[in-house]
C-alpha cells in the first residue's frame, strides 16, 4: 500500500481505539472499514442524506463530512453503541419499530442518532412542524416521513426521565 | 383474526437488525482479497473514442488492471438487452441497439461507462482513473424526446433511422373519430410527464467473486430479482453457464424499480474478478448513481378527452412521446406501451380510445420502470383530462368522475385490460367525506384572508397490478413469465423456512410472509423465517416489482401451504390411526372428526421425519413442499386521492396542507405496512409534482447531478397523511390480495397538480411545480389575481 498513514486515537461505542489511516480517511470510512462498524450508512457524496449521522462528544454531526485525523481523543457514538447488544433497545430505537418509522432501513441509523439529538437539543415534548424542520438533513426514500415524524415525537417522550437516553458512552 | 395472521399489523421482524445497525447491504459485505473497482465514465453526451491509452493509469500504485470494452468485447463477453418485444405498428421489430458493458466505439450519454480501474484500494482506483487518457471525437447530442425524431437530430445509433425505437399503437383510430365527432365537447392537453431519478437511499453495488477452481462466479448484487439477474448474466451476457452463476441479494435498501434491471457494472465486475483473480467490489457514488441508474417517467403528450352534453366521456386518445434514454434497459419497451396505454381507461366506461406511441433514443441515461412504471404517467393524462373537462363543462370534478365510473365487473376496458372488481364509488364516497368536501369553500375563503390560494384537487386513479399472468404477458412481449414460486420446509421440531421467490427490499416480506404461515399453520410468527435474495438457496423465482409480491408471491406459498396440509393431514393419519379423511386440522392441531383424538403440530413434524407410523410404501419421509403460481389475471387497486393546497401568490409556494388517500387494495395482510407503502409512494408522486426533475442542458450534460442540485422530498414538503381504506376482494388469486406498493406514486402526481391548477385558476403548469413555475404561471393569469 501506498501512501503515508498517520496514527489516530479516540473513543468509539465507549472503547478506546487506535487506526493507522490514509490522511483523507473520512470518519465514516474509519468506521465502517477499519472498525467493521457497518450500521452508519454512506447514501450520497454532498452532506444532504444524513445516513452517516453518528455522534461525536454528544452531538449528531455527518461522518462524511469529517476526516478521522480531526478526531483525536474524541468520543464517537454510532448507531451500534446506542444501546447494549443485549440490553433492551434505546427508546428511539424502540419507537422507530413500534412506529413502522422504517422500511428499507438504509436511512434508519442516521434518523434514530438524529433523533437523539433532536431530543437533545429540543427536548421530550416535539411537534410535528419541529420534528419536520428538524430532518431537513436526512432524506428517506420509502417512508414519506409520515412514520418517522410519528415515531421521533414517541421516542422523544419515551426518553423523559433518562432512562438509555445518556449512553455511558457519551 | 389472531394476533399474527392476515390482518394484524404485527410489528416487523426485520426492524431488529435495522434499528440496531446490524444489517448486511451489499457495501457491508467483503471478501478476502477483495479488490475495488472505479469506473472511468463520458464526460460528454455523445461522442467517438478514437483512443484510449490506459498505460499512465496501469502504472499507478496498487493497480491490478485497468480494462477496457475492446477487452470486453475480445472476451465475448455479450451485449445488454432489453427483454420484452414491442412491435410497431408497421409490423416491424423495435430497434434495440447494441448496449456493451462498456463502451468501445462509441459513448452515448454522460455517464457511459467505456473503462473500470481494479485496484487495491477504491482511493488509488479513483487515481489511477484520471491518468487514462480517453480521445473523443465529440458529436452533437440530443436530449430532449420532442426533439429527438427531427431531421436535424443526431442520430445515436445506426439501427434506429431518426432515433426511432418503435411507432406503436392501440386501440382502434376510426372509431375514436368518430367519438370525437359525436362530442359536445373536448378537452385538450399537453402534458409533460418529467423526468425523474428513482434515488434509493442505497446507492447500487456489486461485488464479482471468481473461483478459479470450480470455474464458479458469485455475485453480490443490489438487485430486486436475483434470479432473474442471473439469468440474464448467464444467457445473453454469456458470463458463465446459469449453475455456475450464483447471485446474492443480500438486505438491499430500497430499489422502486431502480434495481430491477440488469446494468453493465455487476456485468464489468464478475468479469474483472476472473481477470485479475480476486474479489471485485464496486459500490456508487451518489453523483455516479445520478448518470448510471435508470431514469424514470420522461414522456411529452398530447391527450384529448370527448364528452357528451351530459359529461359522459365518448372517448379518449393521446400521441405520447416516451424517451428511453442512449440504450433500451431490461424492460424499458413495455413501461410506456403495455404499462401505461392499457391504463388510459382509469376508473372509466370509455367506449372508445387509441393511443400511439413513439419511443426514442436520446443522449440521456436509459430510462426505465421507476414505481409505477407507466400507470403513474397514464394517470396524470386520465385524471388531468377529467379535471379540466370538469372545470371548462362547470361540472363539479367529483360528481363527473361518478358519473363515469365503471360500475359492473367485470368490466371489459378497449385497452386490453378487464377490471375483475371494484367500487370506485365507495372509495370516492368515503375520501369525500373525510376530506370534508363541503367545507372547501370555507377554507378557501380563510385561505384568502390570509393572503392565500387554496385549491383541492382529485385523482381516483387505477393501476394494474400483481403482474401478471404468463401467458398474457407473453402475447405482449415479455421474454419472461410472470408467475412465482415458494417453497415451504417444515423441520422436524415444527419451525417453518419459506424459500420465496419475491424479494424484499423494504416490504417486510420477513413479518407478511410468516402471518400467513402463522395463520394458516397456527404456529407463532417467531418460530417462522423467511428465506429470499440467494439463487443457491431459493428455486428460481422472479422477484419483486409491480405490486406482486403480496398478490402473486403469498398466492404461491398458499399453493405450498395447502400441499404441507395435506400432507401433514396424512402423517397425522398414521400417528393417529385414523383415515386421512377424517383428519381434522385448525389452531395447529390435528383431530379425528368426531372423537377427542389430537396431534399437536409439533408431533405430526416430527413424525414426518422421525418416519416410525407409517412405512416407506405408504408415505415418503419428510415435509417440504413447493409451489408455482400464475395469476389469472392482472390486479386492479384503485382509489381515490384528495390533495388540498396553499400557495402563496407572492412567492408561487405551495404548501399542501391536507392529503385523504382512500384506497382498495383487496385483502390487507398487515394494515401497518400497507398504510407505509401508501404513505411512500405518495412521498414520491408529491416528490415528483413539486419538485424533482432531472434536467439536461441542450448538450446533454445532466444539470441536476447530485442531492444539491435534485430536489429530494425532505420531511417538511409533506403533510400528515390521513390513509383509509375500502376493500372488495380480488377475485383473481387465492388470497384476495390486489397489491399496494405503487397506488401512492401512480395517484399523487394529478392530485397535486389538480389541487395547484385549481388553486391558481392557470392550467399552464408543468411538473414539478416548483415556486418559479407557479409563479410565472401566475403571471400569466393577468398578473397575480386576487386571493377570491
Amino acid at each position: 500500500m501506498a501512501g503515508e498513514t498517520a496514527a489516530v486515537s479516540m473513543t468509539v461505542n465507549g472503547k478506546p481505539i487506535t487506526a493507522n489511516v490514509d490522511p483523507r480517511t473520512l470518519l465514516v470510512q474509519l468506521l465502517r472499514e477499519h472498525l467493521r462498524l457497518t450500521g452508519t450508512h454512506v447514501g450520497c457524496d454532498t452532506s444532504q442524506c444524513g445516513a452517516c449521522v453518528v455522534h461525536v462528544n454528544g452531538k449528531a454531526i455527518k461522518s462524511c463530512t469529517i476526516l478521522a485525523l480531526q478526531l483525536e481523543g474524541a468520543n464517537v457514538l454510532t448507531i451500534e453503541g446506542l444501546a447494549a447488544p443485549d440490553g433492551p433497545l434505546h427508546p428511539m430505537q424502540e419507537a422507530f419499530r413500534e412506529n413502522h418509522g422504517l422500511q428499507c432501513g438504509f436511512c434508519t441509523p442516521g434518523m434514530i442518532m438524529t433523533a437523539v439529538d433532536i431530543v437533545r437539543r429540543k427536548g421530550n415534548e416535539l411537534d410535528d412542524r419541529t420534528i419536520r424542520e428538524e430532518l431537513d438533513g436526512n432524506i428517506c426514500r420509502c417512508t414519506g416521513y409520515h412514520n418517522i415524524v410519528k415515531a421521533i415525537a414517541a421516542g422523544a417522550r419515551a426518553m423523559r426521565g433518562g432512562g438509555a437516553t445518556s449512553q455511558a458512552a457519551e | 383474526m389472531s394476533a399474527t395472521g392476515i390482518g394484524a399489523a404485527v410489528r416487523r421482524k426485520e426492524d431488529r437488525r435495522f434499528i440496531t445497525g446490524t444489517g448486511h447491504y451489499t457495501d457491508d459485505i467483503n471478501r478476502p482479497g477483495q479488490a475495488y473497482a472505479y469506473f472511468l465514465r463520458s464526460p460528454h453526451a455523445h461522442a467517438t473514442i478514437k483512443s484510449i491509452d490506459v498505460k499512465p493509469a496501469a502504472q499507478m500504485p496498487g493497480v491490478l488492471a485497468v480494462l477496457t470494452g475492446a477487452e470486453l468485447a475480445a472476451d465475448k463477453i455479450g451485449n445488454l438487452i432489453c427483454g420484452w418485444m414491442i412491435h410497431s405498428k408497421d409490423g416491424s421489430p423495435m430497434k434495440m441497439a447494441p448496449h456493451p458493458a462498456l463502451a468501445n466505439a462509441k459513448v452515448c450519454h454522460v455517464g457511459d461507462p467505456l473503462t473500470v480501474v481494479v485496484a487495491e484500494s477504491l482511493a488509488q482506483a479513483r487515481d489511477a482513473a484520471e491518468k487514462i487518457v480517453v480521445d473523443y471525437a465529440v458529436l452533437p447530442a440530443v436530449a430532449d424526446p420532442a426533439a429527438a425524431q427531427k431531421p436535424s437530430a443526431p442520430r445515436i445509433h445506426d439501427i434506429a433511422p431518426n432515433n426511432t425505437i418503435y411507432q406503436w399503437h392501440l386501440g382502434e383510430a376510426g372509431a375514436v373519430e368518430a367519438a370525437f365527432r359525436a362530442a359536445r365537447h373536448v378537452t385538450r392537453l399537453d402534458i409533460v410527464n418529467n423526468r425523474l431519478v428513482p434515488n434509493a437511499i442505497e446507492p447500487r453495488a456489486a461485488i464479482g467473486d471468481y473461483d478459479a477452481g470450480t470455474g464458479a462466479f458469485t455475485l453480490w448484487n443490489t438487485t430486486q430479482n436475483p434470479h432473474v439477474a442471473r439469468l440474464v448474466i448467464a444467457a445473453f451476457v454469456g458470463m458463465a453457464p446459469e449453475h455456475k452463476l450464483r447471485v446474492i441479494a443480500p438486505d438491499v435498501g430500497g430499489g422502486f424499480g431502480s434495481k430491477i434491471f440488469i446494468y453493465p457494472e455487476e456485468v464489468v465486475a464478475l468479469w474483472a474478478s476472473k481477470r485479475v483473480g480476486r474479489p471485485v467490489k464496486w459500490v456508487a457514488e451518489r453523483s455516479e448513481a445520478f448518470v448510471a441508474d435508470a431514469h424514470g417517467r420522461d414522456h411529452v403528450t398530447h391527450a384529448e378527452m370527448a364528452f357528451d352534453a351530459e359529461g359522459k366521456i365518448l372517448g379518449l386518445r393521446a400521441k405520447t412521446v416516451a424517451n428511453l434514454g442512449a440504450y433500451m434497459s431490461t424492460f424499458s419497451s413495455s413501461v410506456p406501451t403495455y404499462l401505461y396505454a392499457t391504463l388510459l381507461s382509469g376508473q372509466y366506461e370509455i367506449a372508445q380510445i387509441y393511443c400511439e406511441v413513439d419511443a426514442v433514443y436520446t443522449n440521456t441515461v436509459p430510462v426505465d420502470a421507476y414505481r409505477g412504471a407507466g400507470r403513474p404517467e397514464a394517470t396524470f393524462v386520465v385524471e388531468r383530462l377529467v379535471e379540466v373537462g370538469a372545470r371548462e363543462m362547470s361540472q363539479d370534478p367529483a360528481e363527473l368522475r361518478r358519473k363515469n365510473f365503471v360500475k359492473k365487473f367485470p368490466h371489459q376496458t378497449p385497452v386490453i385490460m378487464a377490471y375483475d372488481a371494484g367500487d370506485y364509488n365507495a372509495s370516492l364516497k368515503k375520501a369525500l367525506e373525510l376530506a370534508d368536501y363541503k367545507g372547501f369553500g370555507r377554507r378557501k375563503r380563510e385561505s384568502a384572508r390570509d393572503g392565500k390560494l387554496r385549491g383541492i384537487g382529485f385523482s381516483t386513479y387505477i393501476e394494474a397490478c400483481g403482474i401478471a399472468p404468463s401467458q398474457a404477458v407473453g402475447s405482449l412481449g415479455a421474454g419472461v413469465g410472470l408467475w412465482e414460486s415458494a417453497e415451504v420446509r417444515v423441520n422436524p421440531t415444527g419451525s417453518v423456512e419459506i424459500l420465496t421467490g419475491s424479494h424484499a427490499h423494504g416490504q417486510g416480506h420477513e413479518t407478511t410472509f410468516a402471518q400467513l404461515v402463522s395463520e394458516r399453520l397456527g404456529i407463532p410468527i417467531d418460530n417462522i423465517s423467511v428465506v429470499h435474495g440467494d439463487t443457491d438457496k431459493v428455486q428460481f423465482g422472479m422477484g419483486t416489482y409491480g405490486s406482486r409480491s403480496g398478490a402473486v408471491g403469498m398466492s404461491a406459498l398458499a399453493k405450498a401451504l395447502d400441499k404441507i396440509e395435506a400432507k401433514a393431514k396424512k402423517v397425522a393419519a398414521h400417528m393417529l390411526e385414523a383415515a386421512e379423511g377424517d383428519i381434522e386440522f385448525k389452531d395447529g392441531k390435528f383431530s379425528v372428526a368426531g372423537t377427542d383424538k389430537w396431534a399437536a403440530w409439533g408431533d405430526v413434524t416430527l413424525n414426518a421425519y422421525v418416519a416410525h407410523k407409517f412405512s416407506g410404501q405408504e408415505l415418503e419421509p419428510g415435509l417440504k413442499e413447493g409451489a408455482f403460481y400464475d395469476p389469472t389475471n392482472f390486479t386492479f387497486p384503485a382509489g381515490c386521492h384528495i390533495c388540498e393546497v396553499e400557495v402563496d401568490p407572492e412567492t408561487g409556494n405551495t404548501e399542501i396542507v391536507a392529503w385523504i388517500a382512500v384506497d382498495d387494495f383487496g385483502v390487507i395482510v398487515n394494515p401497518m405496512i400497507v398504510e407505509g407503502q401508501v404513505h411512500g409512494g405518495i412521498a414520491q408522486g408529491v416528490g415528483q409534482a413539486l419538485c424533482e426533475g432531472a434536467v439536461y442542458d441542450k448538450d446533454g450534460q445532466l444539470v441536476t447531478g447530485s442531492f444539491m442540485d435534485y430536489c429530494m422530498p425532505r420531511a417538511d414538503h409533506l403533510p400528515t397523511l390521513k390513509v383509509d381504506t375500502t376493500v372488495t376482494k380480488c377475485p383473481s388469486n387465492p388470497l384476495g390480495i390486489k397489491g399496494c406498493g405503487e397506488a401512492g406514486a401512480i395517484a399523487a402526481p394529478a392530485a397535486v397538480i389538480n389541487a395547484i391548477t385549481d388553486a391558481i385558476g392557470t392550467e399552464g403548469l408543468t411538473m414539478p411545480a416548483t415556486p418559479p413555475a407557479v409563479w410565472a404561471a401566475l403571471q400569466k393569469v393577468n398578473g397575480i389575481p386576487k386571493a377570491a
